[in-house]
């Protein structure tokens, strides 16, 4: 434990700053690919080990795309990653839902083999860089005399977007209530006549689009390379708990105090960083085991 | 005698008669085909078959699953490997001891972990694995970090009677894994079949009539999670001594998903199920990787398959082929009751 650096940290704008920086970028774009995760699993019931592997190719994806332009690139890759996610719930994913919860793990889990394989064969198997891209490569935005980089902005600022629009888009729109009902109890909502295959496959849908932009707004920042999407899909598990079960509003929570959590942590308890938010994990499951909410799934 | 009980009198018995005549060749194979490659991947699969086993004492028969068991594989593997190198314990003293250590980490943990069901108790599980593997590359001077515990294992000739055995010959290694594996699943056999582990299936299909019936469906899942422990600390102290060292990632979460995997190809119904399903994963994997450095690819479309089209572990699988065959013999009463009797009719 080392409180003195914390409490030197703490005093300075300049540590601050860059410490709070750390932790919402950290923390967004863990909401984005927690959160899908989250929906896939409130609405179809589907652990999807395979979602660190879908930010992963919207990491590739931009990566490649990035020659033609960054909006672009941005937006395509994502897009993308969509696709492909449509692709796995209509080829596979759909013939699991019935089965055991475990088979179903067994299945996105071959699924992380074989795209982390398809990566090394187009990308290679060593690391990618890529570096801020060019709309970015200007003088970082002073916050008090606290530099941030404008691009740790752009993504603070798209996170926030998508977290709104997606709340929005939960609560406001006909689709929205349709998944939340499905969450609730999908026979009920198939008996009034809504074609729940649909709706699943939609909802897997913007959940692969959302840790492919995940992905794409981390690829800069981020090194990239097959097996990228391990570490981050573990700490969306984690969200997911935290958070409670399903509950989009709790990943939301939970990704931001797991970003808070890595950012100041790493500094009060250098040596205990990768196991801060385990412990974390383990707290909250002890104590409130329906998430830091209360509003998780029951199983 | 009923029915059923009739039945799964036989299943048990066969079990047993199988996992025998399995090891029986296995013992004899290597000596009439002494092949590098049995005697290097051999090994691998017993270590990592006693650790599937060890799960589904959990996974299979109490309904617990765990993301969490390589805490207690790793903690068999460090115990034996501090032992062996840093003090003058022996190799049997070490390897119970390491037993000893892997199930009270898991008394402690299983203490909380058993509080809590479903997928909550996985989570918990992985939780404080990781939690052990944070302590495991941060302590250092015992554990070697990050680096893990290098410099090999001394293992010293061991005496058998009149006979000296050098556990550096990977025969004899393979011989020794071997034996006890089948150790493991013999005690593992009495173990499910006494009392307790029809009580654990109780658990497993029912927790609260356990309850009523005024046992405590808590103290058995955590005795579950002991047990599952101890025999995976065995797993890990032969792996140990298998790759003459410990390392960080026999604690990872990776190495708890492993088992995992093994159990549901296997089957999850018997104890032979895991180490099937471990011969076919590490067997698959060493094969694969003799051709090409993608493994995984191939290794992810054989097991896309296997979950779209059998959905069920190979052992399962086969015992209910086997199970409904005998049934349709001739003399032999039909499976599912009257019910079915009656419509055959």
């Amino acid at each position: 434990m080392d409180l003195g650096a914390f409490a030197q940290c703490v005093s300075s704008t300049l540590c601050v700053v860059s410490q709070l920086t750390s932790a919402l970028i950290t923390g967004l774009i863990l909401f984005l690919v927690a959160s899908g995760l989250s929906l896939v699993f409130g609405v179809m019931g589907i652990l999807n080990f395979a979602h660190g592997s879908l930010y992963m190719l919207g990491a590739y994806l931009s990566f490649s795309l990035l020659r033609l332009n960054f909006g672009v690139a941005t937006v395509a890759a994502a897009l993308g990653v969509a696709v492909i996610g449509l692709l796995l719930e209509r080829v596979f994913i759909r013939h699991v839902y019935r089965a055991p919860l475990l088979y179903q793990l067994l299945l996105t889990y071959a699924f992380i083999l074989v795209l982390d394989d398809v990566a090394k064969l187009i990308w290679g198997y060593d690391f990618v860089s890529m570096g801020v891209p060019d709309a970015f490569r200007r003088p970082p935005i002073f916050i008090g005399r606290a530099p941030v980089p404008a691009y740790y902005m752009f993504i603070i600022v798209v996170g926030v977007v998508v977290a709104v629009g997606l709340w929005l888009l939960l609560t406001r729109t006909r689709f929205g209530r349709i998944i939340r009902a499905a969450a609730d109890n999908p026979t009920m909502v198939a008996a009034l006549g809504v074609n729940v295959a649909a709706v699943s496959a939609g909802v897997f849908v913007l959940g692969s689009f959302l840790a492919g932009l995940g992905g794409v707004l981390a690829a800069p920042v981020r090194s990239i390379f097959p097996g990228m999407g391990f570490s981050i899909l573990v700490e969306s598990f984690i969200v997911v708990v935290i958070g409670g079960l399903g509950s989009v509003a709790g990943a939301f929570v939970g990704a931001l105090l797991i970003g808070f959590v890595r950012a100041f942590g790493s500094v009060a308890f250098p040596a205990l960083e990768e196991g801060l938010v385990f412990m974390l994990m383990a707290a909250v499951l002890l104590t409130r085991p329906r998430g830091v909410l209360g509003v998780g799934k029951e199983l | 005698m009923t029915h059923s009980t009739a039945l799964r009198s036989i299943v048990r018995r066969t079990e047993v008669t199988w996992g025998l005549v399995a090891a029986a060749v296995a013992a004899v194979l290597p000596l009439i085909y002494p092949s590098t490659f049995l005697l290097n991947v051999g090994p691998q699969i017993l270590v990592m078959g006693v650790f599937a086993m060890s799960l589904n004492l959990m996974l299979g028969y109490t309904g617990m699953v765990s993301f969490g068991h390589a805490a207690y594989f790793g903690m068999g593997a460090y115990t034996l490997g501090i032992l062996m190198q840093k003090t003058a314990v022996g190799l049997a003293a070490s390897l119970v001891l390491a037993v000893a250590g892997a199930a009270l980490l898991a008394l402690v943990i299983g203490f909380f972990c058993v509080r809590l069901g479903t997928i909550y108790f996985s989570m918990l599980t992985l939780a404080f694995a990781q939690i052990v593997y944070t302590v495991v590359i941060r302590a250092t001077p015992l554990t070697g970090g990050d680096q893990g515990l290098i410099g090999g294992i001394p293992v010293p000739p061991v005496r058998l009677g009149p006979w000296t055995v050098a556990l550096r010959s990977p025969l004899a290694f393979y011989e020794l894994t071997l034996s006890l594996t089948v150790a493991a699943f013999l005690l593992a056999k009495v173990l499910v079949d006494s009392r307790w582990g029809l009580l654990l299936r109780a658990v497993r299909d029912n927790g609260d009539r356990v309850e009523f019936l005024g046992a405590s469906a808590r103290g058995l899942r955590l005795s579950a999670f002991v047990a599952a422990g101890g025999f995976a600390g065995l797993a890990g102290a032969l792996m140990a001594l298998y790759v003459g060292g410990a390392y960080p990632d026999f604690v990872y979460w990776t190495k708890s998903a492993e088992p995992i995997f093994m159990v549901l190809i296997g089957g999850m119904h018997t104890l032979l199920g895991p180490l099937v399903g471990a011969a076919v994963l590490v067997g698959l994997t060493a094969v694969i990787t003799q051709y090409t450095s993608l493994w995984g690819l191939v290794l992810g479309a054989i097991l896309v398959a296997f979950t779209l089209f059998l959905k069920v572990g190979l052992l399962d699988f086969g015992a209910e082929r086997w199970r409904s065959r005998a049934a349709a013999a001739p003399g032999n009463p039909p499976v599912g009751g009257v019910a079915r009797a009656r419509e055959a009719k």
